[in-house]
């Protein structure tokens, strides 16, 4: 084994019933290394982290770490106790206690406890890796980077030479993304190997110094991150050549109709309890407009104030010109609303639910209670959208929680499409899923267009928004800030209307 | 022999994974042990009562007489479950009030009346009301000021019977008309109990609520995922409200048995401690107690499976003090034997026998 490298992961398999999920596959990490796993949803890179950290067990092939020679790991403790630890996407901490115990927590020995010098541990560890948290302050009145950041800390403490980094990032602002590599980087410092997975390209660029990209179960290849410019690295996760993916724009044309300068929607004056302040808000027959600002701007606030989906307190609503009610989701629906919202797994999925019953749900409410959809019905429907949208599913009767994120999220926008909405609103459709997804969202949304139906887009990432809407309201500190269209819409042009320079 | 051997397999799979199959392994093993025990326990007879009427007797009789509102309330019980994520523990006390409010209406105030003041109909249905306001106030706590079932029932489970009591005057009113008694016995001339008619009564109305309305999936996505049904345009609050009201009117049916047996009630002993066996019930039926997915037959079977444990315990002379005693290590072993960790475990154990049985052949 070389002698740099801490980690080497040789011809693992793993197999589930039905599915071969990584087939001979070949992994190494370096020390002082920050490795980037890339591939679509259901490429194998969970699989792959969860062979490592013992909450799978291979099939075949061989781990082998530093100093320690092949290993089997069998639970996430014996990962643990090798050194290697994981900090998910969802925080796996505890919000009622404090950051020290949090750290230390099943870590304590004997009965006894002293927790003042726990207390002052905590913080010398806290202090040297600059994260902005003291010892006895409680975790849930930290922000969700620094609660991240602990779950860092407790991890480092812990002498852990293979870090785990999955999906960190999504929930965070881009502040919050900085201080996190800062954080990233000073670790890589200290020798400690990085295994970071994640959707976003920008961040792989950044901070990445190697990448290795699956593909359906399989190993493409380990690239130096010099020498994978970021279309090719897409063509590599994809298995095609991409031409480009700002190419999907102006595709299929726009939507040509009579009616186009019709306005489907129309809101005046509207305010929810959310703490948006109140604001005007249009939208034409075929248009795709979207919502822009920074996280915690209020554009989701705006758009579940048009849903209905938060209280509304003030205001008026048109639809096609004649003043409507819209006070609770119910009224949205029947007006032809429906709404994908931000959080897939808070707001979207039902859980324990099949993809079937998942993607009748909308039209089945509003339909009525007392008029069930057959059983063969609701089958038609799900395997209609199933093949549509090409959601990757064992079956229709499949809980939808055993459905990769993409997949998901795939299904509820299967279950908006199949109310056939005059106006659709997508909050985020994009968050946290796979590129090849993202791009048939994106084409999905512009072809809907062009059918005439309204959509209000709204993503985290600006070249997303630019490249599917015709026209932006810019949102700052809760607050409409201003709209863009035409020959505005330019990444420039948002920034400087965000950060209001424009004005001055 | 390879393929037969996969589809004996996944047959194998199907019939352990399904949800009934605990509560039917639980009935078949009390089967097995009073067949061993004593074979007479299965002897049906046909006999005549005092009145001289023609009536089944036998153990298998009494499991399904006295079962009966056992597995009423498990319908109820099961909605309220799945739907709040939570038990309503006040059952047993709203039997008193929704069986005292029945007696009043029938003795019309007066303790020991000549003849009904009232047809049984309208006393049963004064009865539902009753039972389904008693819903609401449950209903309306949980759903509404979002306080968690069981503190919430803990109120009515607490002034139940005291309410039962001041309704009839805390008076012991005996119900004069023998028709009366049919509900809880015998309709002369049928030799099969009257209760089994009402639970197979009741059993088609929830099935046809359940197929001809979207009852069931509504209940499952709120019990699931609250926020997430409400952006669907589901009302939770209602949802979790109605499933309240609905077993409200099971306490009715339930309490109308229960008075009808005696023709008269006593408040403190009345149904006492059934929540606990209608909670079990869907516990045994193998569905979650915080909620979201259900099986409604799994539940009425495991409200039947408690009945044949205490007449099985009976046959067996176990005194009705001791009862709660032999039925709780009963229920340990059940509800351990269902527990999902205990299931996986017997499932990777059954894949290595027929694994090693593949081996040696």
């Amino acid at each position: 084994m070389d002698e740099k490298k801490v980690l080497e992961m040789k011809g693992i398999d793993k197999t589930f019933p039905n599915v071969r999920a990584l087939r001979n596959v070949d992994f190494s990490l370096c020390e002082g290394e920050i490795h980037a796993l890339m591939g679509e949803n259901g490429a194998g890179k969970s699989t792959l982290i969860k062979v490592l950290t013992g909450v799978y067990t291979k099939d075949a092939g061989t781990i082998t770490l530093k100093g320690k020679g092949e290993v089997q790991i069998h639970s996430p403790q014996d990962a643990q106790k090798l050194g290697i630890s994981t900090v998910y996407q969802e925080i796996t901490l505890c919000p009622n206690l404090t950051v020290a115990e949090n750290m230390y927590i099943g870590r304590t020995e004997g009965a006894l406890t002293n927790w003042k010098k726990i207390n002052e541990a905590a913080d010398k560890l806290l202090k040297s890796l600059e994260i902005p948290a003291t010892a006895t302050q409680q975790l849930s009145n930290c922000s969700i980077a620094v609660q991240q950041m602990v779950a860092i800390a407790r991890a480092v403490d812990m002498d852990c030479k293979v870090l785990i980094l999955d999906e960190p990032t999504s929930s965070l602002d881009e502040q919050e993304v900085e201080k996190l590599f800062g954080l990233m980087r000073d670790l890589k410092k200290r020798g400690v190997g990085i295994i970071f997975v994640t959707h976003f390209l920008d961040q792989v660029y950044e901070v990445c110094d190697k990448i290795t990209v699956l593909r359906d179960g399989g190993l493409v290849g380990e690239y130096e991150i010099k020498d994978l410019p970021r279309v090719q690295l897409v063509a590599k996760m994809l298995g095609k050549e991409l031409d480009d993916l700002s190419d999907i724009k102006g595709e299929g044309g726009t939507y040509e109709g009579k009616d186009k300068d019709e306005k489907i929607f129309e809101a005046k004056d509207l305010q929810s309890n959310a703490g948006i302040k109140p604001f005007d808000f249009y939208i034409k027959k075929g248009e795709v407009n979207g919502f822009t600002g920074l996280l915690g701007s209020g554009r989701s606030e705006c758009v579940r104030a048009i849903f209905g989906a938060d209280r509304v307190i003030n205001g008026t609503v048109k639809m096609h010109g004649k003043s409507v009610k819209i006070n609770k989701p119910l009224d949205a629906m029947k007006n032809g609303i429906a709404y994908l919202p931000e959080d897939r797994k808070k707001d979207g999925i039902i859980q324990d639910l099949s993809v079937r019953e998942n993607i009748v749900m909308a039209l089945q409410v509003l339909t009525g209670f007392f008029k069930p959809f057959s059983k063969a019905q609701q089958y038609a429907f799900a395997d209609e959208y199933i093949k549509k949208l090409n959601i990757k599913t064992a079956s229709a009767d499949t809980p939808i929680k055993s459905l990769s994120g993409g997949n998901q999220q795939k299904v509820i926008l299967a279950r908006w499409l199949l109310m056939h909405p005059e106006y659709l609103i997508l909050d985020e459709p994009t968050r946290g899923i796979d590129v090849g997804t993202k791009v048939d969202i994106q084409k999905l949304v512009l072809e809907l267009a062009k059918e005439g139906m309204s959509v209000t887009f709204i993503s985290s990432e600006t070249d997303e928004m630019l490249r599917t809407c015709s026209r932006l309201v810019v949102m700052r500190d809760r607050k409409v800030v201003g709209e863009l269209s035409g020959e505005d819409l330019t990444q420039n042009k948002i920034m400087s209307t965000i950060a209001g320079e424009s004005k001055s | 022999m390879s393929k037969t051997d996969k589809n004996e397999m996944s047959f194998v799979k199907k019939l352990v994974s399904n949800q009934l199959f605990i509560p039917i392994m639980a009935l078949l093993l009390l089967a097995v042990i009073n067949l061993i025990n004593d074979p007479g326990f299965f002897k049906i007879t046909l006999g005549t009562n005092n009145a001289g009427n023609p009536v089944l007797s036998g153990y298998l009789i009494t499991i399904l007489d006295y079962g009966s509102e056992l597995g009423i309330l498990a319908i109820g019980m099961t909605l309220v479950t799945a739907a709040s994520g939570g038990q309503d523990i006040s059952v047993g006390a709203t039997i008193a009030i929704a069986g005292s409010a029945m007696l009043r209406v029938l003795c019309g105030g007066n303790s020991r009346p000549t003849e009904i003041q009232a047809p049984i109909i309208v006393a049963f249905l004064v009865a539902c009301v009753v039972g389904m306001l008693c819903g609401a106030f449950n209903g309306m706590l949980v759903a509404i000021f979002k306080i968690q079932p069981m503190i919430a029932t803990l109120i009515l489970f607490t002034a139940g019977r005291s309410i039962a009591a001041w309704i009839n005057n805390n008076e012991l009113p005996i119900v004069p008309d023998p028709k009366f008694a049919y509900f809880g016995s015998f309709i002369p001339g049928i030799p099969i109990p009257t209760t089994v008619f009402i639970v197979i009564a009741c059993v088609i109305v929830i099935a046809v609520v359940l197929k001809f309305t979207n009852l069931g999936l509504y209940t499952q996505a709120v019990g699931i995922n609250e926020n997430s049904s409400r952006l669907n345009g589901i009302n939770p609050t209602f949802i979790k409200f109605l499933s309240f009201v609905i077993l409200g009117i099971c306490v009715a049916v339930a309490a109308l048995i229960k008075v009808s047996r005696l023709s008269t009630i006593n408040y403190s002993v009345i149904a006492k401690d059934i929540e606990m066996d209608a909670i079990l019930a869907v516990a045994l039926g193998g569905n979650a107690l915080s909620g979201g997915k259900f099986n409604m037959w799994a539940s009425i079977l495991g409200a039947y499976v408690i009945q044949f444990l205490t007449t099985t315990l009976y046959k067996f002379n176990v005194s009705s003090d001791a009862l709660a005693a032999y039925k709780a290590v009963v229920v340990i072993l059940l509800v351990v034997f269902s527990a999902p960790t205990v299931r996986d475990y017997m499932a990777q154990l059954s894949k290595k026998f027929t694994n090693s049985k593949k081996e040696v052949a």
